[in-house]
């Protein structure tokens, strides 16, 4: 019980915090949303994955990835290419010249399916491939860099080169890939229609549920010896080395963990949206979940998913209203995250919110009020009466 | 390759090569700026590209204010053209090194997220001011037009003239980091910023101008840019990616390094685009650098150091 | 006495930085419990032998034998579970954890990944902390943010973080750098205390300091032995005073 409450939750501020977020997320947003705007609220909390892997990575490991979209775009693919398969039945695509493939293949004269594609007419293949392959992925990129001791900014951008690559060979191998377009058109999983309302509301909650879980698991990393160890290395590696640890293998570790949850977040996302494309997977996804993770604090696990709530509503609102403005408003958030809330919306709670819950506790903000509003009287009476 | 005979794989080889030039201009213009800043400062500066946008903008600016008022001018504006990019994109990187970077020094990753930032701006105030559209200004009658030196192959003009641009600037830029004193001032204060304040080197000045060179570079590399394709909002945030890897691919610090690199690049993507699709030359081009850069982190050329 | 008597016995060490050798040839014999120190000016190597030794520095040639075990081959964090401990020159603890946490974090269990994760800190571990720490004057300071200490308390924290690690050999690059006199003799206490049942390389500058710890002193000029033996020879040894004493 004490393991539970200490490790997981976080002793009693955790727990606030996550019972606040659970509430949030739970109870408010599905009861005040309508759907519409409840999947799109789904579909930010998928980027949560990102914005919280970036915590172990970025925050503690202190680690930059500007390719997370990779890892995104790696579940989320997978994902949608089962659902593509079984939205392209031999009956659903009889007119096409090959019945039985995916729409676009057929469009660019593929005539079989290619053998990349075949395993993801399986859903527990689909699901293991969701954890596998950015693991794997993960490993060889980590295990090739981290070995070598390469780190920092370098480290940055070549994930950052991997996202471009990606992103150019999925748009450019239209047959395999379905290209700018992404994946679309899915329709059911095992015969469930994922478009419905029903379903709508299912995938919501599993989704929130999931990202609980992985926030549950990665408190649970970062307040053991190995969250500590991060922490150590990312002030002073050698040190860490000098006192026996193969400091690459940790590295490696908290990489493939962030590129797993991020993935579980891509896939989560085909899943709510109905779609996958490259616009998820190449430099600017990448950088905005880095904005996300900043905005909300990149050493809160809880923080990153108000962040990454926030940014997103931002975006959704103006690019509704005013597109100009929000480009030059993003810019300015990631300048200003930077120069003056390096620790973003949590540092500010944890820096504010005492004085603040103190003072609703105290009912102090009320007297406070009320004797600003009785001065403000007192020293206008005097001047209207002269 | 088998459809092709000798004479036209040696035409291919040659016009693409040439096409290859003006891509190795453009990129080792940008990637000596940039190279300035990472390697000399540390400074991982995203919004480059966005400096050279402001380069090619400048150009245009120039090329329509001249259609328009001075007619007899349209020939000559270009050079000038250069010079204004230079010192344009100068100012506005001396701008940015005061407002922003001189704060961030000792935290690269939070650089790179800021300088990102400023990239956004710029490519939204590009948008504002001169549309979404992409624009590209007059030439001069003297960069038209191509030389054909056999009946196969043919070079164009402008090419060549980017290609003496980049030499020239190249080395300029030579002279005035490894043969001039403020060079040497500038590499004091890399290798250690503490001891050359003590010795009465102004660090901060000698960061503040670094920093605009490297951006005034980049705005050079706009104008010569301007000759090759048009500009639009985003042109640069296109380029920023190849830089850096022509810069990281190069080696840090190595001036050579990053020429021999820019080359190879460059030249890798053009011929490779000939015989399959671009994307699939782009891909095959980084990949290679990509998995090169992992076995080999400290690029083509680098210095060994006792640490 | 054999090679196999020796707690480390380093063989014709060299390394060369594009030409220019920082070590040459260098031959150092460490006796078990022995308290060695190596002086010499600005230059000599002996950052680098240390560098050498715990594996931050590959060698060019030569042979590094700890407790019959080769060295030169093996990477930093084997070398350190050999049991060789290396302080920095400049204290280089976590300033983002507390002390506690800095020893805990240096406990020898939960080394790898998974063992990390699964790390208890159990009585036995607190115990252990607490132990050390005391050792180091630092047991009142355990909850603080090891930042906030002052200089002479984080070269301590650092031995400390060594100590629980239990080293054969620990090397302690300037130990007393930036301390105060009181600190200094302290620490010379701590040092005499600490060599019992291990080696302890030394590299200081402070004479008086090296004077009240030393059973032997090695002297290193350009990457090699200029001398070695007690304090007293040493110190009379012309050649010695010419290059390193004499002003």
């Amino acid at each position: 019980m004490n393991f539970i409450y200490d490790r997981l939750l976080g002793g009693k501020n955790g727990m606030i915090g996550i019972a606040i977020l659970a509430a949030l997320i739970f109870i408010v947003l599905p009861i005040g949303l309508d759907l519409f705007r409840l999947n799109m609220v789904g579909k930010y909390l998928t980027y949560a994955f990102a914005a919280v892997s970036l915590v172990l990575l970025w925050g503690y490991g202190g680690i930059l990835s500007l390719g997370q979209g990779i890892f995104f775009g790696l579940g989320g693919y997978s994902m949608a290419m089962f659902l593509k398969l079984e939205a392209s039945s031999p009956e659903n695509t009889a007119i096409q010249s090959t019945p039985g493939i995916p729409d676009f293949m057929d469009w660019n004269q593929l005539t079989e399916l290619p053998w990349f594609w075949q395993p993801f007419d399986n859903f527990g293949i689909t699901l293991i491939a969701v954890i596998l392959v950015p693991t794997v992925f993960a490993f060889i990129i980590g295990y090739s860099m981290f070995k070598r001791r390469v780190g920092g900014v370098y480290f940055a951008i070549i994930t950052q080169i991997i996202a471009v690559i990606l992103t150019v060979l999925i748009v450019g191998q239209q047959g395999y890939t379905g290209g700018i377009n992404g994946i679309t058109d899915l329709r059911t999983l095992h015969g469930w229609d994922i478009r419905t309302d029903s379903a709508k509301y299912i995938l919501y909650f599993i989704n929130a549920i999931l990202l609980f879980a992985v926030i549950f698991l990665s408190r649970y990393i970062l307040t053991s010896k190995f969250g500590r160890l991060l922490l150590a290395m990312k002030d002073k590696e050698d040190r860490v080395r000098f006192s026996g640890y193969d400091v690459s293998n940790f590295k490696i570790f908290v990489f493939v963990l962030s590129a797993v949850i991020s993935s579980i977040g891509g896939a989560m996302f085909t899943l709510q949206v109905g779609f996958m494309s490259p616009s998820f997977v190449g430099i600017v996804p990448s950088i905005e979940m880095v904005i996300f993770a900043a905005v909300g604090g990149r050493m809160s696990l809880i923080g990153v998913v108000y962040g990454t709530l926030l940014v997103n509503y931002g975006k959704t609102v103006f690019s509704e209203t005013l597109p100009e403005v929000w480009l030059f408003l993003m810019g300015g958030l990631f300048i200003a995250v930077v120069m003056f809330f390096p620790n973003g919306l949590a540092g500010l709670w944890e820096k504010h919110g005492n004085k603040l819950t103190a003072c609703i506790k105290n009912r102090q903000c009320v007297i406070a009020v009320k004797a600003f509003i009785e001065n403000k009287r007192a020293k206008k009476a005097p001047a209207t009466s002269e | 390759m088998g459809d092709y005979t000798t004479q036209e794989l040696l035409s291919i080889f040659a016009m693409q090569g040439f096409a290859g030039f003006s891509l190795f201009s453009v990129l080792l213009l940008m990637a000596l700026g940039l190279a300035i800043i990472f390697g000399q400062m540390g400074v991982i500066n995203m919004a480059h590209g966005e400096f050279m946008a402001v380069g090619a903008y400048t150009t245009y600016l120039m090329s329509a204010v001249s259609e328009k008022y001075f007619p007899g001018f349209i020939q000559y504006y270009f050079v000038f053209a250069i010079v204004f990019s230079f010192l344009i994109a100068g100012l506005l990187g001396y701008l940015a090194e005061f407002a922003l970077i001189r704060h961030l020094y000792k935290r690269p990753l939070d650089t790179l997220l800021a300088t990102w930032g400023l990239s956004l701006i710029m490519q939204q105030t590009f948008r504002s001011v001169f549309g979404a559209r992409e624009v590209s200004p007059t030439l001069p009658d003297w960069l038209l037009g191509s030389y054909q030196p056999t009946d196969t192959i043919d070079i164009p003009l402008n090419g060549l003239f980017v290609l003496a641009l980049t030499a020239i600037v190249t080395l300029g830029v030579f002279i005035l980091m490894y043969r001039s004193s403020w060079g040497l001032r500038v590499r004091a204060t890399t290798q250690n910023r503490v001891m050359s304040g003590a010795v009465g080197i102004n660090t901060k000045k000698i960061d503040r101008l670094t920093f605009a060179l490297g951006c005034g570079i980049a705005g050079i590399a706009g104008a010569a840019f301007t000759t090759i394709a048009s500009t639009g909002p985003t042109t640069g945030s296109l380029y920023i990616v190849d830089t850096f890897m022509v810069v990281v691919f190069g080696g840090a610090g190595s001036l050579f390094g990053t020429i021999a690199s820019a080359f190879s690049i460059a030249q890798a993507q053009s011929i490779l685009e000939f015989f399959i699709s671009g994307s699939m030359a782009k891909v095959m081009t980084l990949l290679t650098i990509v998995i090169f850069l992992m076995m080999r982190p400290e690029g083509l050329f680098s210095i060994k150091v006792r640490k | 006495m054999s090679i196999s008597d020796y707690a480390l016995a380093i063989e014709d060490l060299t390394v060369s930085f594009d030409g220019f050798k920082a070590v040459d040839g260098l031959n150092l014999y460490i006796e078990k419990d022995e308290l060695r120190v190596i002086i010499g000016p600005n230059g000599a190597g002996k950052t680098t032998v240390l560098d050498l030794i715990c594996g931050k520095t590959k060698s060019t040639d030569g042979s590094i034998m700890f407790m019959n075990k080769e060295m030169t081959k093996l990477a930093e964090h084997e070398i350190v579970h050999a049991g060789v401990g290396r302080k920095f020159q400049t204290p280089s603890i976590y300033e983002n954890l507390t002390v506690y946490e800095n020893l805990e974090v240096s406990y020898p269990k939960g080394r790898s990944v998974f063992g990390s994760i699964g790390f208890k800190c159990t009585q036995e571990v607190d115990a252990r902390i607490k132990e050390i720490a005391k050792e180091v004057f630092l047991e009142e300071f355990l909850d603080m943010e090891s930042a906030l200490l002052s200089h002479g308390q984080k070269q301590w924290l650092e031995i400390a973080m060594l100590l629980i690690q239990d080293p054969q050999l620990l090397m302690l690059d300037e130990p007393v750098a930036g301390m105060s006199v009181k600190e200094r003799e302290q620490t010379a206490e701590l040092l005499k205390g600490i060599c019992k049942g291990r080696s302890v390389l030394v590299i200081e500058h402070d004479m008086d300091f090296v004077a009240s710890i030393a059973d032997k002193v090695t002297v290193l000029h350009q990457g090699k032995i200029l001398a070695e033996g007690d304090m007293k020879t040493v110190q009379n040894n012309p050649k010695v005073i010419e290059v390193y004493l004499g002003h």
